[in-house]
């Protein structure tokens, strides 16, 4: 292999040649396999989901209770129409926010504060595959919240159930856009309680930019609406409570969750390089 | 396959590292800028169980940090099993386990899924993994608590699981930070057991960091004394203890105030240093006999609660090297 210098000792070979020889001549010892992004990122997944499990029920029921509270409580201000259909979608997509973007916030921050990072910085683990294993099991763990919210919104409001199917693409899509906005505020914030701050604060900009409707809502407020990736996946699931869907526009708003949600699991990815070597 | 004792495992040369001055806050005074490294060179043999000791605050985490890939040291060259760890932190990774002071990322894992888990990210496949966890469960008497979370679990117990994710997967070089705090003895047997036979069945070599000396003196080969950054002793233990000669400890507790009136008491009250009603002396071997025959004896007895005498520990070779003695633990 032409990337080994001649006096590389035999028997040493790695695929790229990047061991370099001892300058002593002696060779360097083997290298252990670093664990590759998809089983690793499967192992994270799995163990993450079943932390959710232990820790975060009773979460997920009180995120679950604050979405149908809202509409309960909406009813009696929205009839209707339009407007009923962003209520029921914005507290769909508010238990994602709840999950997804609140408490990854909190648990990022947490664990970069209290040194837990540590752990996963001496494994050969790609940064990826912890950033996004953590993000899928919190998205993963919206989904039954949602659901709930959802059919019992719809039933609230008379909507259609027709094509609730919908939210099998806006809980990865919008969970993958909050989730890595929650990753990436966690591991960067500064202390871990700024990381819980801002995750708070993000849940409630979903909450009243989600759920509010659009109509009496002041120029400036709208353009905070559009720059809140949960927006997107509101506006589509919103939009297929209609007889005829548009679903390009639906197809559309999805593109941007997704879009958001590769920039900001990128931006996690990142993130989470810089606060596990320092 | 037994590699042949004497060849350095990790070579470190003229390690610096210095942590920036922090401004005061409201409330909180600022500190100036420390040098938790301060030029440290350090040879580890392979085989062998290398011991960092030195009480909190003398740079022992900092340093094993940079051992680990997870600090970029200022100044000086880590090179692990031919390796340049300064210039690829990354390998560290595929060389070392490593056992840290934090728990917190396996805190809401059962013990076996933390185990598998671990095992997974350090490039197992999901089989060997699972049969690996199922053996150092096994190994280690984890068997009864692998289905709780490690929260659940007492502080001994908690460091013993997070110590089984440690060896699932094996690693030429482990890395403890220390390891046993918090465990009952059963619990430091199995450690020890586990440590020794990865030593005899792989060769495998150990970075112990500990501030308890008795583990010290029982367990390591061979020990590094920190203070303040640097290294002011590296040798066996005995080779240590021979640094403070055949000196006695003598420890001499009072049951009220200490009689000065005897003579010899308050001949001694010189040498002596008080905790309290405590007071510890390091004296020659005849000065340790008279001195124990004169408290033992007369009036002085009267006023005497207990006492002891001991060979030299590395407690006391700590502080005839200058050594501050808190933060040390003897138990």
């Amino acid at each position: 292999m032409s990337a080994v210098s001649a006096e590389a000792a035999p028997g040493r070979t790695r695929a790229g040649g990047r061991s370099r020889p001892r300058p002593d001549g002696a060779s360097a010892a083997p290298l252990a396999p670093r664990a590759r992004l998809l089983p690793s990122l499967a192992a994270v997944y799995r163990a993450q989901l079943s932390r959710a499990r232990v820790a975060r029920i009773p979460l997920l029921f009180v995120a679950t209770f604050q979405s149908v509270g809202i509409m309960i409580m909406m009813r009696g201000v929205v009839d209707g129409g339009d407007d009923a259909r962003f209520v029921v979608a914005g507290s769909s997509v508010l238990v994602v926010a709840f999950v997804a973007l609140n408490l990854l916030a909190q648990y990022f921050g947490q664990l970069r504060a209290s040194g837990g990072l540590d752990h996963y910085a001496t494994l050969p683990v790609p940064p990826a595959a912890v950033v996004l294993g953590a993000a899928a099991a919190y998205a993963s763990f919206t989904v039954p919240g949602t659901a709930v919210t959802a059919v019992v919104g719809s039933l609230l409001f008379k909507l259609p159930l027709g094509h609730l199917w919908i939210i099998a693409a806006v809980v990865p899509l919008a969970g993958a856009a909050l989730a890595g906005l929650g990753a990436a505020l966690g591991l960067l914030a500064p202390r871990q309680e700024l990381a819980t701050l801002c995750g708070q604060l993000g849940m409630s900009a979903a909450l009243l930019l989600g759920v509010l409707p659009t109509t009496h809502m002041p120029t400036l407020v709208l353009w905070a609406r559009d720059l809140l990736p949960s927006t997107y996946g509101v506006e589509a699931m919103a939009r297929t409570f209609d007889a005829r869907p548009d679903w390009a526009a639906v197809a559309a708003d999805l593109g941007v969750c997704a879009a958001v949600g590769v920039v900001s699991l990128a931006a996690a990815t990142w993130a989470y390089r810089r606060a596990a070597v320092r | 396959m037994q590699q042949a004792a004497g060849e350095a495992v990790c070579t470190v040369r003229g390690l610096v590292k210095t942590y920036p001055a922090a401004r005061g806050g409201r409330g909180t005074p600022g500190t100036p800028a420390v040098r938790a490294s301060d030029g440290i060179d350090l040879d580890i043999l392979r085989g062998e169980i290398f011991g960092l000791l030195g009480p909190n605050g003398a740079g022992k985490s900092t340093l094993v940090r940079q051992l680990t890939g997870l600090l970029r040291p200022d100044e000086g060259s880590v090179e692990l099993l031919g390796h340049d760890l300064v210039r690829h932190p990354d390998r560290a990774a595929r060389l070392i386990g490593y056992l840290g002071q934090e728990s917190t990322a396996l805190d809401e894992l059962t013990v076996a899924l933390a185990a598998e888990t671990t095992g997974r990210l350090r490039g197992l496949g999901l089989r060997e993994a699972r049969a690996e966890r199922d053996a150092v469960i096994e190994e280690l008497g984890l068997g009864p608590i692998a289905g709780r979370p490690l929260k659940k679990l007492s502080g001994g117990q908690r460091r013993l699981a997070c110590f089984a994710a440690v060896l699932v997967g094996e690693r030429p070089v482990l890395v403890l930070d220390e390891p046993t705090t918090g465990m009952d003895p059963v619990a430091r047997r199995a450690v020890w057991a586990a440590v020794d036979r990865r030593r005899a069945e792989h060769g495998a070599t150990v970075l112990l960091v500990t501030h308890n000396v008795i583990e010290a003196e029982t367990v390591l080969d061979r020990v590094a004394v920190l203070e303040q950054g640097r290294i002011i002793a590296c040798d066996t233990p005995a080779g240590l203890k021979e640094l403070v000669g055949d000196e006695v400890r003598v420890e001499l507790v009072w049951r009220d105030e200490p009689p000065l009136h005897v003579p010899e008491v308050a001949a001694l009250r010189d040498a002596a240093t008080a905790t309290g009603r405590r007071w510890s002396l390091r004296l020659a071997p005849a000065e340790a006999r008279a001195a124990v025959a004169a408290v033992t004896g007369g009036p002085a007895f009267a006023a005497l609660d207990d006492f002891t005498l001991a060979t030299p520990s590395l407690e006391d070779v700590y502080l005839a090297l200058g050594g501050r003695t808190e933060g040390l633990v003897k138990a």
